[in-house]
């Protein structure tokens, strides 16, 4: 009967023990962990059987292809905190560079290495409503019509809610300047009403939202699944699936007048593929998002993509709607992220005030 | 074994064994881990740590936390001990049935249960497409996170009221009764006091679980900042924002709050036990 | 704390009340068991059947699902021998001996009970995260621990730390220690005395402390959600896996793995009742007064 501590003891130390050390980096299974955001699940798992069947055609490797998906800023916490993403797919460049500011694990010309600023595939921010459209809801204006219940995620965690924050805040001044080319001609004071008219009108927005979620996903499952508020602002590309997913005569979309061109965008985490020797092929992961076969999949799961050629074979999925960007309004995100969503930022202001 | 001055000799062995890997052992899993936290947030200046723990979305979460925790303790106290009370006092068809689930919410993952009730009680859902006409919201408003709080504490009530009921002294009732005191006055003069410190313990530790409580609220609180936000969300936003000290320095917060709770828990038992062995003489 | 309560032998004692007032408050109570904890059960069950037999046995063989099982199932192989051996040992210390500072031993001890599970998470990423304070040397030695099995192991360690621990200690103090101290003094040694003596008396104890602190660990979500890194088929347990199906419209499948949860917590309360049936009747009839300082309310009648 004794002594029988002392066994499981060693045992349990031992498993412990050799938990801990990390997998050989070049093993004979070459292995790639693709650190992403909620919206692109069902992209990358086709992409990666893509580029699987690609990469051991044309080097002979079998490579397998970890996937990891969650709100895109707890990503990018993950991967600062040491997550070992060989690359990482998120919502926006600002979470990226937030990995390079805060950890120093890929390198500040992250951008520039690859097409198009490291965006393999664009988005835009459109509306979810009820069938038929029963609150006949058709631009950002009814947003704030009386009753209305609008589902967004929150712009602190989640990427696409500060896509939709931006789009709505675009779309505000362009009401109040006659056109956004004019946030360059104005005069100071009347750019400075237009963006205090815009703080109104975004404050204005919150405050018709029942539920705030943590990621797009949530938000989608809110509106779709539990039946609540009259709009979703979401993702194109979350909009599409969740129609293909709920079915005809559920849902349907409205696309706004004017809305952002959403840029996810995605990187090669320096520091981990030097370690365990995958720049290659984590190099050539990215590199294949660009190829007519790449954006043919990144289509085929409602994103926008790049290629001219693939964009005219999909072109009746996307109806044009004119897009401005996140560097033309708002002079791109690290000065929109700072002003905006930042600890006291705009969106805290105007949410203390719009919960009083 | 030997005699160390601030322990009392006894002839057991294993002492010096046993304390020695407790003590190795709570270090390395809790208090060096715990360390690492208070460590962090006190290298914040205390006027810093200060702002961060009292700004305003801070203390709206701090509202709702602790206001949905007591309300959610007081309805365990209230329907635990009712509940406490059939099973002790009654019988009925499927009382053995009904005291074995009473313990379910210890052992249902708090994530099933935060997507359960979130699906019952949404507009469309079981329970609440009745409640909807009546213009009761439960999902996604504050009521939402006392019902969850609600369900994670029932069993601490129960289980610690349990045994102090069915421990007292019958004889002690039917006396009063027989000097004509009414069924409440006997309840009232001679149950409840007997029952009060098993009561408060259970409401104590009903309380201290739902303040910590995180998996089964976020799925059907709004989480609306300032509103439907709880504390433990706030400490992962602000780690989502890469706000490492904001989230240790509001971690800290709920860590002295852990602390006093389970310091009151430890008294209240003491009251409890007190008047156990005042009861016996 | 207390965490488990015999089920007093009850019945036909309600003499003091009216019967109305009996029946009103068994239908009070069925009533708030209902609504709080039936239906919610009930509902998931009958979502994760919604589609069918065959779908839910599909979405429980789904590699990441199997996956996920196994790494709770891991986990939980780690965690609770390990929290069991704790366990004992700290009961004996505290329950056999007197000494200074037993008091904030035993407050540290629970510690883990009423802390939040974020702050849990949150704790190893401060320690062993690759901004925290042992990050920089880890990395250099080339050892994972977060986001990756060992800080899940770690995270659930010490969510799960107390619940051994504090059902055996009230029970152990219960008991004295003139049957230990006799076989001491009879010549037998420690382990013998522990496994000869005191074992066969606290062992329902120890069973339900070890079924409480395993259904635990497997259902844990908020400590392992901050350091899992949700890599899917790799790092995700069964509590997260849930959430993923929830997240990918994949509403049965979700439902599905948390029936399979649920079931582990109903085998787990069968699994007690029988003990405490089966633990009562063979207890001795013994009833003794608890010291007064600590676990009162872990009397059993």
């Amino acid at each position: 009967m004794r002594l029988q501590l002392g066994p499981i003891l060693a045992a349990a130390l031992i498993v412990a023990v050799a938990a801990c050390s990390r997998e050989p980096g070049d093993s004979s299974r070459l292995q790639i962990l693709n650190v992403s955001y909620d919206p692109t699940r069902e992209l990358y798992q086709e992409f990666n059987k893509e580029f699987t069947t690609y990469w051991k055609a044309t080097t002979g490797q079998d490579l397998t292809i970890r996937q990891s998906h969650a709100g895109s800023g707890s990503q990018a916490r993950a991967v600062i905190d040491g997550l070992d993403a060989d690359v990482v797919t998120l919502a926006l460049a600002y979470d990226i560079d937030a990995i390079h500011l805060n950890s120093g694990r890929l390198q500040a010309t992250w951008q520039s290495r690859l097409p198009h600023q490291s965006a393999p595939y664009t988005s835009t921010i459109v509306f979810v409503v009820r069938d038929g459209n029963p609150k006949n809801i058709l631009d950002w204006d009814d947003l704030v019509g009386p009753g209305v219940e609008v589902i967004t995620p929150n712009p602190k965690t989640s990427g696409g809610a500060r896509w939709n924050y931006l789009a709505a805040w675009g779309y505000a001044l362009e009401r109040e300047l006659g056109g956004l080319d004019r946030l360059y001609s104005a005069s100071a004071e009347e750019v400075e009403s237009a963006e205090q008219a815009a703080a109104q009108f975004v404050g204005e927005i919150y405050r018709h939202v029942p539920v705030l979620d943590r990621g797009a996903r949530a938000s989608t499952n809110t509106f779709v699944q539990r039946g609540i508020g009259d709009v979703l602002l979401a993702w194109e590309n979350e909009a599409l699936l969740a129609l293909e997913e709920a079915g005809e005569g559920a849902i349907d979309i409205v696309t706004p007048s004017v809305s952002i061109l959403a840029e996810p965008t995605v990187a090669v985490v320096d520091t981990v593929v030097d370690r365990k020797g995958t720049r290659a092929v984590a190099e050539a992961y990215l590199r294949h998002l660009y190829t007519p076969e790449g954006q043919d999949i990144v289509a085929r799961h409602h994103f926008r993509p790049r290629d001219a050629e693939v964009a005219a074979r999909y072109a009746d999925r996307y109806p044009s709607v004119r897009l401005f960007t996140i560097d033309d309004v708002f002079g791109g995100w690290r000065e929109a992220q700072s002003r905006h969503f930042a600890e006291g930022g705009v969106f805290d202001r105007i949410y203390s005030e719009s919960a009083r | 074994m030997q005699a160390h001055r601030w322990v009392q000799p006894s002839v057991l062995p294993g002492f010096g064994l046993t304390l020695g890997f407790t003590g190795a052992f709570l270090a390395a899993i809790v208090l060096i881990p715990i360390a690492a936290l208070v460590l962090k947030g006190a290298s914040l200046p205390f006027s810093e740590f200060w702002r961060i723990a009292t700004e305003p979305r801070a203390l709206a979460s701090y509202r709702l936390t602790f206001g949905a925790s007591l309300l959610a303790a007081s309805l365990n106290a209230v329907f635990g001990f009712i509940i406490a009370w059939t099973l002790v006092r009654y019988s009925f068809p499927g009382r053995r049935l009904v005291d074995a689930i009473i313990d379910l919410p210890f052992a249902l993952p708090t994530a099933v249960s935060g997507i359960a009730l979130a699906t019952v009680f949404a507009p469309q859902g079981w329970l609440g497409r009745w409640l909807a006409p009546l213009g009761i919201q439960v999902a996604y408003t504050w009521i939402g996170v006392v019902v969850a709080l609600t369900l994670i504490g029932l069993p601490f009530v129960v289980r610690s009221v349990q045994p102090a009921l069915a421990e007292v002294d019958k004889t002690l009732e039917e006396a009063a009764e027989s000097l004509g005191a009414s069924a409440w006055t006997s309840f009232r003069r001679v149950i409840l006091p007997a029952v009060a410190p098993s009561l408060a313990t259970g409401f104590a530790l009903a309380l201290a679980r739902a303040i910590g409580e995180y998996g089964s609220v976020i799925f059907i609180a709004g989480n609306l900042p300032m509103r439907t936000e709880i504390t433990p969300l706030l400490i992962v936003i602000k780690l989502e924002q890469f706000d490492y000290l904001g989230a240790a320095a509001l971690g800290l917060v709920m860590l002295m709050m852990s602390f006093l709770m389970l310091l009151t828990i430890n008294a209240l038992q003491g009251w409890r036990a007190r008047r156990a062995t005042g009861r016996g003489r | 704390m207390t965490l488990a309560a015999n089920p007093a032998a009850a019945g036909g004692v309600g003499a003091t009340a009216a019967p109305w007032a009996r029946t009103a408050l068994i239908v009070v109570s069925l009533t708030f068991l209902t609504l709080i904890l039936i239906v919610p059960v009930v509902s998931v069950v009958g979502y994760a059947f919604s589609e069918g037999w065959e779908h839910y046995l599909a979405a429980l063989r789904a590699p990441d699902t199997i996956a996920a099982i196994q790494l709770t199932l891991l986990t939980a192989l780690i965690v609770v021998p390990i929290n069991t051996i704790f366990g004992v040992a700290a009961a004996w210390a505290i329950a056999k001996f007197d000494f200074r500072g037993k008091h904030m031993l035993i407050t540290l001890i629970d510690l883990p009970f009423s802390v939040s599970p974020v702050i849990a998470g949150l704790v190893f990423v401060l320690l062993f995260g690759a901004q925290g304070w042992l990050g920089p040397w880890l990395d250099t030695h080339d050892i994972s621990i977060i986001f990756a099995f060992p800080g899940i192991v770690l995270a659930t360690l010490l969510v799960t730390f107390p619940y051994v621990a504090r059902e055996l200690i009230p029970v152990m103090q219960m008991q004295g220690r003139e049957a230990e101290e006799a076989a001491v003094s009879l010549g037998a040694r420690g382990f013998t005395t522990f496994f000869r003596v005191t074992l066969p008396s606290v062992r329902w104890a120890l069973l339900y402390g070890i079924i409480l602190c395993n259904a635990r660990a497997m259902g844990e979500f908020g400590a392992v959600a901050v350091v899992s890194g949700h890599i899917r088929g790799s790092t995700t347990t069964m509590p997260l896996q849930v959430e993923i199906l929830y997240n990918e419209y994949d509403l049965t499948g979700a439902f599905a793995v948390a029936s399979l949860l649920m079931l582990l917590a109903l085998v787990t309360m069968l699994a007690k009742t029988l003990i405490e049936l089966y633990g009562a009747r063979r207890r001795r009839p013994l009833r003794v007064r608890p010291p007064a300082d600590v676990g009162a309310e872990h009397r059993r009648p």
